[in-house]
Parts: C-alpha cells; sequence; structure tokens
C-alpha cells in the first residue's frame, strides 16, 4: 500500500474531523493533514466537497469521500487487516451502527448544543436530554473496556471526539459529567491512553476557548 | 437462519424501505402492523431507545432504525445487491443516502415554510438528477440500490407534477421506471395517507423518524 495517496481536509475542533484522525491512526495509514480555514474555504474543499463545502473530506487516490460516518466505515472497508472497527458479526455490526447513529442524532446533535449555547429553563432541559442519552450509552457500555468489546471499535471511534468537548460543556453548563457518567468518563480516560486517540483529540482547554469564541461571535452571553 | 419478522406501520416510508428491500431479494417474513396510537409491549420491549416502528427481527433478535436495518438485510442475504461491491461506489452511495435524509425531510412542511421547503428540495432533486442519477437508468446503474428506494419514497409523493414543472426529465424517467419494477408496482403505498403521516410526525418532532 506504499502508493497510497491520502490527503484529510479537517479544522481542529471539528468531533467529526476527530473520528477520521483517529480510524487513519488506528490503521497506522499516513496522511497528510490539511488545516482549512472555514471563513476562507479553500479550492480543494470547495472541489472535492461541492455539495456541502464542509469538513472532513478525505481524499483517497484523488477521490473526495464525504460524511464522518461514511468515512468511518470505508476506511474499514479499504484497510480491513490492522485495527478492524466494524466486528464480523453482521447482528453485532447492526448493532454498532445503530449505537453511531444514535451518538450522531442524540448527542451531536441540534439539542445538545443548547448544552453551551442557552440559558436558564431551555439549557436545564437541555442538560437532561443529554445526561439521559449519555446514560443510556454507558449502559451499551456496560462492564466492556471498550464499546469495541477488547479493542477500540466503529462506536468508541464515533463518540470519543466529544470528550474533548466535556470541559466545555461542564463549565458552559454549570455541571459535572463525571459524577453523573462515571463510567463513561472513565471508558474516554482509557481511550485516551491510546495514541491513536490522544494525538487525534485537541486539549480540552483549547476547545472551551473556542467555544467561548463561539459564543461571542453567535452574541450569546 | 431464522425466522424474519417485520413491524411496522403501513403508512410509514420507512416501513416500507424494509418491505421493499426483502420482497427485492425474495425473503419471506411475517408483517405486523403496529398501531401507533396504541404502542404495542413488544414495541416498547424491543425498541426501548426510540420507541418507533419500523423494528426489525431475524431468528428473534430486533433490529431499529431503517438504514441500519437494510445493511444488515444487503449482508445476511446478499443477492441481488442494493449496495455496490466496490468500496468507494458504497461510500457514494451512502454519502446520497444521508443527502436524502437530512434534505428530505424539509418536503413534508406545510404553511409558512412549504414555499422555503419547496425550493430547498427542488435544489436538492436538480442536485440529485445532475451528480448522483447522472444518464443511468436506476441509481443503482442498471438495477436499483438502497438509494432508489430511500429516494423512492421520500421526494415523489406528489413530485411527478413537480418534476415535470422543472423539467427534471432525466428524474421523471427514473420515477417511471422505478415504478414498473415489479416488486414496486404490486405494492405501492397510499401517498396521501403517507404524506398526512409524516407531516404529523414533523409536527411532533423535529426527529426524521
Amino acid at each position: 500500500m506504499a502508493d497510497e495517496d491520502v490527503v484529510l481536509l479537517d479544522f481542529w475542533p471539528s468531533p467529526f474531523g476527530m473520528r477520521v484522525r483517529i480510524a487513519l491512526a488506528e490503521k497506522e495509514i499516513k496522511y497528510e493533514y490539511k488545516e482549512e480555514d472555514l471563513r476562507n474555504k479553500s479550492d480543494l474543499l470547495l472541489k472535492m466537497n461541492p455539495i456541502h463545502k464542509k469538513i472532513p473530506v478525505l481524499i483517497h487516490n484523488g477521490k473526495p469521500v464525504c460524511e464522518s460516518l461514511v468515512h468511518v466505515q470505508y476506511i474499514d472497508e479499504i484497510w480491513p487487516h490492522k485495527s478492524p472497527l466494524l466486528p464480523t458479526d453482521p447482528y453485532q455490526r447492526a448493532i454498532a451502527r445503530f449505537w453511531g447513529d444514535f451518538v450522531d442524532k442524540k448527542i451531536y446533535g441540534l439539542e445538545s448544543r443548547k448544552v453551551w449555547s442557552t440559558k436558564g429553563e431551555e439549557q436545564e432541559a437541555a442538560k437532561k436530554e443529554f445526561i439521559e442519552c449519555l446514560k443510556l450509552l454507558e449502559g451499551e457500555l456496560g462492564n466492556k473496556a471498550y464499546f469495541g468489546g477488547e479493542n477500540l471499535g466503529y462506536v468508541d471511534v464515533v463518540l470519543v471526539p466529544f470528550y474533548s468537548w466535556f470541559y466545555a460543556y461542564e463549565k458552559c453548563g454549570n455541571f459535572s459529567i463525571e459524577t453523573e457518567c462515571p463510567k463513561l468518563i472513565a471508558w474516554a480516560k482509557r481511550c485516551m491512553e491510546k495514541d491513536s486517540v490522544s494525538k487525534s483529540l485537541p486539549d480540552q482547554d483549547k476547545i472551551y476557548d473556542y467555544v467561548l469564541h463561539l459564543k461571542k461571535v453567535f452574541g450569546i452571553e | 437462519m431464522g425466522e424474519v419478522k417485520l413491524v411496522g406501520t403501513w403508512v410509514s416510508p420507512y416501513t416500507y424501505r424494509i418491505k421493499w428491500a426483502l420482497k427485492l431479494k425474495g425473503i419471506a417474513f411475517d408483517y405486523i402492523e403496529e398501531d401507533l396510537c396504541n404502542k404495542s409491549a413488544l414495541l416498547l420491549q424491543y425498541n426501548p431507545i426510540h420507541k418507533k416502528v419500523p423494528v426489525f427481527f431475524h431468528g428473534g433478535k430486533p433490529i431499529c432504525e431503517s438504514m441500519v436495518i437494510i445493511e444488515y438485510i444487503e449482508e445476511i442475504w446478499p443477492h441481488n445487491p442494493l449496495l455496490p461491491t466496490d468500496p468507494y461506489e458504497r461510500a457514494m452511495l451512502r454519502f446520497w443516502i444521508k443527502y436524502a435524509e437530512d434534505k428530505g425531510p424539509s418536503m413534508w412542511m406545510v404553511g409558512e415554510g412549504q414555499h422555503k421547503a419547496e425550493q430547498n428540495s427542488l435544489e436538492m432533486l436538480k442536485i440529485i438528477e445532475e451528480k448522483a442519477l447522472g444518464d443511468k437508468k436506476f441509481f443503482g446503474g442498471d438495477n436499483i440500490s438502497m438509494l432508489d428506494i430511500v429516494l423512492g419514497l421520500g421526494h415523489w409523493l406528489g413530485g411527478e407534477k413537480l418534476l415535470e414543472a422543472h423539467k427534471l426529465h432525466r428524474l421523471h424517467v427514473w420515477l417511471k421506471n422505478f415504478k414498473q419494477v415489479p416488486v414496486i408496482k404490486e405494492d405501492l403505498p397510499d401517498l396521501d395517507a403517507m404524506l398526512a403521516y409524516l407531516r404529523r410526525q414533523r409536527e411532533m418532532s423535529p426527529a426524521t423518524h
């Protein structure tokens, strides 16, 4: 696979980008990382993702792939021999896909953003729903080391980027995720012991600064 | 390999996706109609997270979320494939399915939002026609794919006139061909009822299904 050409167009705080970084690192794929300035999108980005004009875009041998859940499955299918992310059993794959879909809908969805972008009753309601969803994920994790079992799997890769945003959520929402969901935080810390994860996630303080910046830009107190 | 059961509702396009996928592959299954005003213990037990249809059972094991179900069906019964075998082509199809799912629900808006929703839908259809369909007979090429099924149920509800009026000729031809496929032709949904159901769902919550 020495002649593979892999480029990732990304933006450092994006949890969707982090998923792709982790997946590529797990598979030990060398790639070129290109940081995009979202206020001044590059010609390459506009050419490679003309529909959404969004990051991340994975360009493999000149051909673009967009949408992070699609990326993780694609990476797993192209490089199946190292660190398989989806299980081999079709039923277990369906369970993994279900939870990946759940994470996208409930954790990355518009409602969860309200935890940092609103105040008062609206924020309290968003916090409650957010914690409930994290608890459901804790239930699915059970006593396993990772969602993927003994090793990182699809759901781990899909969910763990969000850990870098937890501190920002806690500060803005004035609550402790670890108090509510200790098992999930233990899982996240376990994931962070892996280079593929720790080198792909930015510092939590930097994300908090970024969220404060977003609040200013959107005129949110 | 185990009994196949589908719990769904006749007005839901998400249920229809599964029915059509199973029929296209010639898989025999038991269908159980769910009364959504009075959700059964079965549904609440097997889909406690979302409490929604469709729920698919294979050998007693439940799977929820229509696209997750279809990917499973494709893996267990790979004949009459609904997904390409090439990983890049598959990634492209999954991209378009997500695009259709994200943009689709705006079609069900009523009232003030409707004009803008129609404009958005039109733009979406133009992009899909140009980039995803091109000159192919179906989105899957000569045969139906998952994307044909998703779009077949999403955007032609009342859309034929839209397609004609806005000169989306290739989509118009695609739709005619799609409705001629025997499995589809013999089990066309009641469009008015489906549209009413989707509008009610949208009013109740912003979630897609």
